[in-house]
């Protein structure tokens, strides 16, 4: 979504590459995973139940890492978004406690604790002036630390009729997989055709112009977070529902603080701010699934997927990030 | 601006006391009301001893602080470094040099990868170390099978361990405080005393003015992650000694340096930042960390306020500076 630059000047080609690069990226792993279902003969890989399984692999990852493409857009971070998944679980599985009545007080209750976790962040960022990295590192601390204090184990449980989010089918397609494109077509109206999403691009582009031109930067900013927060908490619910219970221990296992940035960068967003797009990012959250499934098909050993994995990653920003002008650090 | 002229007119500025030395006055009389075993050698000694891992951490985690970037793959090359040296010296205690000397050439070699990385291929360091971190993290496994096995020989366990007994004054001394002052004096004389220091404030503050006055921006921060990882090596080496075998034996240290670096008043994104403020910033987390304990808090509690203490150390850091105009 650079149309700004493009508006304003004859596109040129630097920036085409840039906006095209996490499409390349997800063609490439697309066919490489054909490629490794033709080679290992394992065709059964390559039809469509197995391909709805791949996408919705990584339906955790992907809701979170909307959100923090909201708050990676405003050249903020969030990094209290893995232990506010855990945090949000287990408050929804200890509230609803098998009850199916309690449904409702349980997700309000997550998305609630989202709202105000974002609040804080945004709060503490802006009237605070801290930098983005150390309060929601220390927000994440503080959550993490809350939440150990009181739940050591699995803790409560998720009534049958919860569990549809994560396993039910609509349609013909997984729940989980509706609800997640949904999100994203949300996230996308919301940044493409509302103020508040040009706001977004303005403040992350360029701050103190963003606010000469009467923006309230403070303002975007907060929302921002409360979204991340909120897609969190979402994802919270969701992991909720799939493991049928809360532990303190999910988000932290699962590296959703670190790997949705990655994913966010992967897909093109510019950790500078103001740069990027959701569209991006579920590139980024499908590269990562492909990138999974295709070390499941040829048998990767464990340890080395992961030694791959951090690779990847690098490669991957460096793939789009080699060709800027810009100094990084 | 007025404050930068207010403060040129007066003929002799107070000398500024960085706030961190006070806190960890404060905390260390904490302490000793505690605990008054805590002035016996034995109590302020074991103290440091245990600091000395995070306080040279840190301060090779500041050098890349000043430059601009992060390093989150301490934490996992520690662990490597704990692990592989393990892997490696095979239980003979003969191997523990040169089995150091590998270590030190890996330290040399995931810097030098990082800096690459970041100067060439342009991939901000936080993901480009963030992505290290996670390699390395899989290297670990995939080198002991995620088992390690084997321990550590005494002559490699010195240098985090032993304690030099019978010294006169002080009673015991122990060999981690040997090498926390010479690695701490080390970089502190580069980071200060140096060119090559003055080259990574400058590149931390603003790359395109220090490129245009001159300075080899790539080589300077390249040379930066070299420091940091090579202060990760020390750091496996000591906590080799103490602390066991296992492949978590790094987790978490990475923040806790950042942290570190951040109460010694080091300004994240680069330009400011000091090697004798960062030792003291480790000093006064392990402070907190033991007067916790001394107050009987469990582990959970220390986390929420290592977090508190995070956010209000850069909150008070950036409140002073908008008082003083800077």
């Amino acid at each position: 979504m650079t149309d700004a630059t493009a508006h304003a000047a004859p596109a040129r080609p630097r920036f085409r590459f840039e906006r095209w690069a996490p499409a390349i990226l997800l063609a490439a792993a697309i066919i490489l995973y054909i490629g490794a279902c033709i080679v290992t003969g394992q065709t059964q890989y390559l039809t469509w139940n197995n391909l709805l399984a791949v996408a919705g692999r990584s339906i955790a990852l992907g809701i979170t890492a909307i959100g923090q493409t909201f708050a990676i857009l405003v050249a903020s971070i969030d990094l209290s978004v893995a232990s506010l998944i855990s945090a949000t679980a287990v408050l929804a599985s200890v509230i609803m406690n098998g009850d199916p009545a309690m449904i409702v007080p349980a997700i309000a209750a997550a998305l609630a604790l989202g709202v105000l976790v974002g609040l804080i962040n945004g709060l503490i960022i802006t009237r605070l002036d801290v930098n983005p990295l150390i309060a929601t590192l220390g927000m994440s601390l503080v959550i993490q630390g809350c939440l150990s204090a009181f739940v050591s184990n699995f803790a409560g449980s998720v009534p049958s009729q919860f569990q549809f989010f994560a396993y039910g089918n609509l349609a013909g397609f997984p729940f989980a997989l509706i609800f997640f494109v949904g999100l994203a077509v949300v996230a996308f109206l919301v940044l493409r055709f509302t103020r508040f999403g040009s706001d977004i691009y303005s403040v992350g582009g360029n701050k103190d112009a963003a606010r000469f031109a009467g923006i309230s930067t403070a303002r975007t900013i907060v929302f921002a977070h409360i979204i991340c927060s909120v897609c969190a908490a979402i994802a919270g619910l969701y992991l909720a529902s799939r493991l049928r219970s809360g532990a303190p221990w999910i988000g932290a296992n699962g590296v959703y603080d670190l790997e949705s940035i990655a994913v966010v960068v992967i897909g093109g967003t510019i950790l500078a701010g103001g740069r990027g797009g959701i569209w991006g990012t579920m590139a980024g959250v499908m590269i990562f699934s492909l990138i999974d499934s295709i070390f499941n098909i040829i048998g990767v050993d464990a340890f080395a997927k992961q030694v791959l994995r951090g690779v990847i990653i690098v490669a991957a920003v460096a793939f789009y990030a080699v060709r800027s002008k810009r100094m990084v650090a | 601006m007025t404050g930068t002229t207010a403060s040129r007119s007066r003929a002799r500025p107070l000398p500024q006391i960085n706030p961190v030395y006070f806190i960890l006055a404060a905390l260390i009389v904490a302490i000793i009301l505690n605990n008054p075993a805590f002035v016996e050698p034995t109590g302020y000694m074991n103290f440091l001893k245990r600091a000395a891992p995070l306080a040279i951490l840190a301060a090779g985690q500041v050098y890349v602080i000043v430059s601009g970037g992060f390093d989150l793959s301490v934490g996992s090359l520690i662990t490597l470094v704990v692990v592989g040296s393990s892997m490696l010296s095979n239980n003979d205690p003969n191997a523990t040099w040169w089995v150091i000397s590998v270590m030190f050439g890996i330290g040399l070699g995931v810097g030098l990868i990082n800096g690459l990385v970041v100067c060439y291929l342009k991939v901000p360091s936080l993901i480009a170390t963030l992505g290290m971190m996670i390699t390395l993290n899989g290297f670990v496994f995939l080198w002991s099978g995620g088992a390690p096995r084997g321990y550590l020989p005494d002559t490699f366990r010195f240098f985090g361990r032993v304690n030099i007994m019978d010294v006169p004054l002080i009673r015991m001394l122990p060999v981690a405080l040997i090498v926390l002052v010479v690695v701490g004096f080390i970089l502190y004389w580069l980071m200060h005393r140096t060119n090559l220091g003055r080259m990574i404030h400058a590149i931390g503050d603003n790359p395109r003015a220090a490129q245009l006055a001159g300075v080899p921006v790539n080589r300077v921060r390249i040379t930066a992650f070299i420091v940091s990882s090579l202060s990760a090596v020390v750091t496996g080496i000591l906590l080799g000694g103490f602390a066991g075998v296992s492949t978590d034996v790094g987790t978490g240290y990475e923040l806790q340096a950042i942290t570190a670096a951040v109460l010694g008043g080091a300004m994240l994104l680069g330009g400011r930042g000091s090697v004798p403020a960062t030792i003291a910033g480790a000093l006064t987390l392990t402070a907190i960390f033991t007067l916790l304990n001394f107050l009987g808090l469990p582990q959970p509690v220390r986390q929420v306020v290592q977090g508190l203490i995070l956010i209000a150390a850069v909150a008070l850091a950036m409140y002073r500076r908008k008082r003083t105009g800077q």
